[in-house]
């Protein structure tokens, strides 16, 4: 078919200012500091008057010495354990735990109970994780906690879980899947109730039995949701939160650093040091390189096994 | 169709679980539903805990003695978490107006069919989803060249704008506007803004509703901008409080009465249960108000899941 070249009118004109303002804010917060994908190969220093490029400029080309100076410390090997360790961790139960609920909610014969469990999972999802460290301090501060309360009481000898890391191991994935159970489940289950019901009743005149059901009618109807979510959190897994890691720990004792450190806190607590932006720009640099990467592997692996629920 | 709805009900109503299954699936749901909702109770109680009973027996579930020196003490503080609350208040109002009219007017441009640039766009939107420049840039250019160093809009300005965001406003505009509207608008000599705001904006309020609840849950949960960028604890806001006093709440006491010194005020001050009423303080009214938006929250999921 002939396609013909429209021309520029005065509705794309008016479409453009309107989107002017948007765009202006993508320019400085998104596509400005990707110049910085340059940092780590230079001994940026600011200039003072020079601004951001200015510096850039007048930097030094160091080559490959800051990812040099990464590797050689051996520090970068544990961050990138743990970041990437706890996301395996945290994308399984992530996904496993939440359509569980979500397909044990939607049997239930009470929907009203039902209704209600949703409302009390759904509460962690709108906590900060400066509260959440409230709510963790009031179970495990070593003085006063609960838990400590509770071990004294039992005359059992008490814990600084603060300063365990064999604890920490474990509460990281529990209180990730605590704050975000909620959030899961809700998502699972808007999908759930799009599915067409002649379906199940279909399953029921051939004698399908409930598992069955799940088995050949929930689960396959959840797969585009489940394979959307897997993408997007594989997309992240060179990050982690912030909060969890560093906040919820108060601020990372240093008895606990080799579990709890991540490439996110390693690179918070550099700026706040005297570190030089360079180095400090390594490990960020493999986080966005590694993240386009594995985005867009994951995407491919997707689109080869399952072609309809890739996401590009 | 009267006797269709019957078999379906009929259908429905063999097809339901067993009771004994029912009953064990109400277990699990209530076991994560309380261990979901409970530390908050667990918090509240201790908030209201009488200080001698804390430290002799520690924090209890069932405390042996209630008082309500905490939430007193508070108030005789309240100049500095007042301001605190207002800071919250401020940026979370102007950055959530600023962030839906930036959202959704860019989601309507990007679900115009025949507009121009609409491939630009999408990609201006969707490049930035998997690639970065990384946290250290993005740190230098605000405070180099935006002056983010203690000044509010260092904690408005980033969090406006969010690809998905804008995601979810061109699918539901594209999907719910009927292109003759706006085309009819055309022809009777509207401009595309005055299209935005008379036509558009009226129809739209579910959408905008679900982005003014991701924009403000975001504005007022966030601290990491202020531990980046503030100093100046007249610029602190209630969640940023509370992070600097995890550790050091001694130093809310600033208002010590008549014929006391500061060190005796401080000395004197109920610090475990203080700890924990502030933080009900803060988690109480999204206690309270999120059962009520939380379909608008589950609307947005759902919009956002349609691919486009």
């Amino acid at each position: 078919m002939h396609v013909r070249k429209k021309k520029w009118t005065r509705d794309d004109t008016e479409l453009t200012l309107l989107a002017a303002p948007t765009s202006l804010w993508y320019l400085i917060f998104c596509y400005l500091p990707m110049f910085g994908v340059v940092l780590p190969f230079l001994s940026f220093k600011i200039v003072p008057g020079a601004g951001f490029f200015g510096s850039i400029l007048r930097s030094e080309f160091v080559g490959l010495k800051n990812f040099a100076y990464l590797f050689r410390g051996g520090q970068i090997w544990i961050l990138l354990r743990n970041t990437i360790g706890y996301n395996i961790v945290f994308i399984i139960l992530g996904i496993v735990v939440p359509v569980t609920l979500a397909i044990i909610i939607s049997m239930l014969r009470n929907q009203r109970g039902a209704k209600a469990y949703q409302t009390m999972m759904f509460f962690p999802h709108f906590l900060s994780w400066v509260v959440v460290s409230y709510f963790v301090y009031a179970f495990l501060n070593a003085q006063n906690g609960i838990v400590v309360s509770m071990q004294k009481a039992a005359g059992v000898a008490t814990s600084n879980f603060y300063r365990e890391p064999n604890f920490w191991i474990f509460a990281f994935p529990l209180l990730n899947l605590w704050k975000g159970v909620g959030n899961g489940m809700v998502v699972y289950l808007a999908a759930i109730t799009g599915i067409d019901g002649s379906l199940y009743e279909a399953a029921v005149i051939d004698g399908a039995t409930k598992p069955q059901q799940v088995r050949y009618i929930t689960l396959p109807s959840l797969k585009p949701m489940m394979i959307m979510m897997f993408i997007l959190s594989v997309g992240r897994i060179f990050y982690s939160d912030f909060g969890l890691f560093y906040q919820v720990t108060q601020g990372i004792p240093r008895s606990i650093y080799n579990v709890s450190a991540t490439i996110d806190t390693f690179v918070y607590q550099s700026l706040r040091s005297s570190m030089p932006y360079g180095m400090i720009a390594a490990p960020t640099f493999i986080q966005s390189v590694a993240c386009c990467v594995t985005i867009l592997l994951a995407n491919a692996l997707i689109r080869r096994i399952d072609p309809d629920n890739a996401l590009i | 169709m009267d006797k269709q709805y019957q078999n379906e009900k009929t259908v429905n109503r063999l097809n339901q679980i067993k009771h004994p299954t029912n009953l064990l699936f109400n277990s699990i749901l209530l076991f994560f539903a309380l261990a979901c909702f409970l530390p908050f109770i667990v918090v509240l109680l201790v908030s209201i805990t009488e200080e001698a009973s804390i430290s002799r027996y520690g924090y209890q579930l069932i405390p042996q003695a209630f008082s309500g020196q905490a939430y007193l003490f508070l108030w005789k503080e309240r100049a500095q978490i007042l301001n605190a609350l207002l800071m919250s208040l401020i940026t979370t109002s102007i950055g959530t107006v600023l962030g839906v009219l930036l959202t959704s007017v860019l989601g309507y441009v990007m679900s115009r069919p025949g507009y121009r640039l609409k491939g630009f766009l999408t990609w201006m939107v969707f490049i930035p989803m998997i690639f970065n420049g990384g946290m250290v840039a993005s740190y230098v250019i605000n405070v180099q060249l935006l002056q983010f160093r203690n000044g509010l809009h260092a904690l408005i300005l980033p969090l406006m704008v969010g690809s998905f965001n804008v995601v979810i406003c061109k699918t539901f505009f594209r999907t719910t506007i009927p292109d003759s509207i706006v085309e009819s608008a055309k022809i009777d000599g509207a401009g595309q803004l005055r299209i935005y705001f008379n036509i558009v904006l009226p129809i739209s309020k579910p959408v905008l509703a679900t982005m003014a609840l991701f924009l403000s849950f975001g504005y007022w949960n966030d601290w990491f901008l202020s531990l980046l960028y503030i100093t100046d604890n007249k610029l602190y806001t209630l969640q940023y409080l509370l992070q600097q006093i995890v550790l050091n709440v001694e130093c809310l006491a600033k208002n010590p009465g008549i014929g006391s010194s500061l060190q005796g005020y401080i000395d004197s001050m109920p610090r475990e249960s203080v700890r924990m009423a502030i933080a009900v303080i803060i988690v109480l009214p999204i206690a309270l108000a999120y059962p009520f938006f939380q379909k608008y929250f589950i609307s947005g999921l759902t919009i956002g899941a349609v691919k486009g």
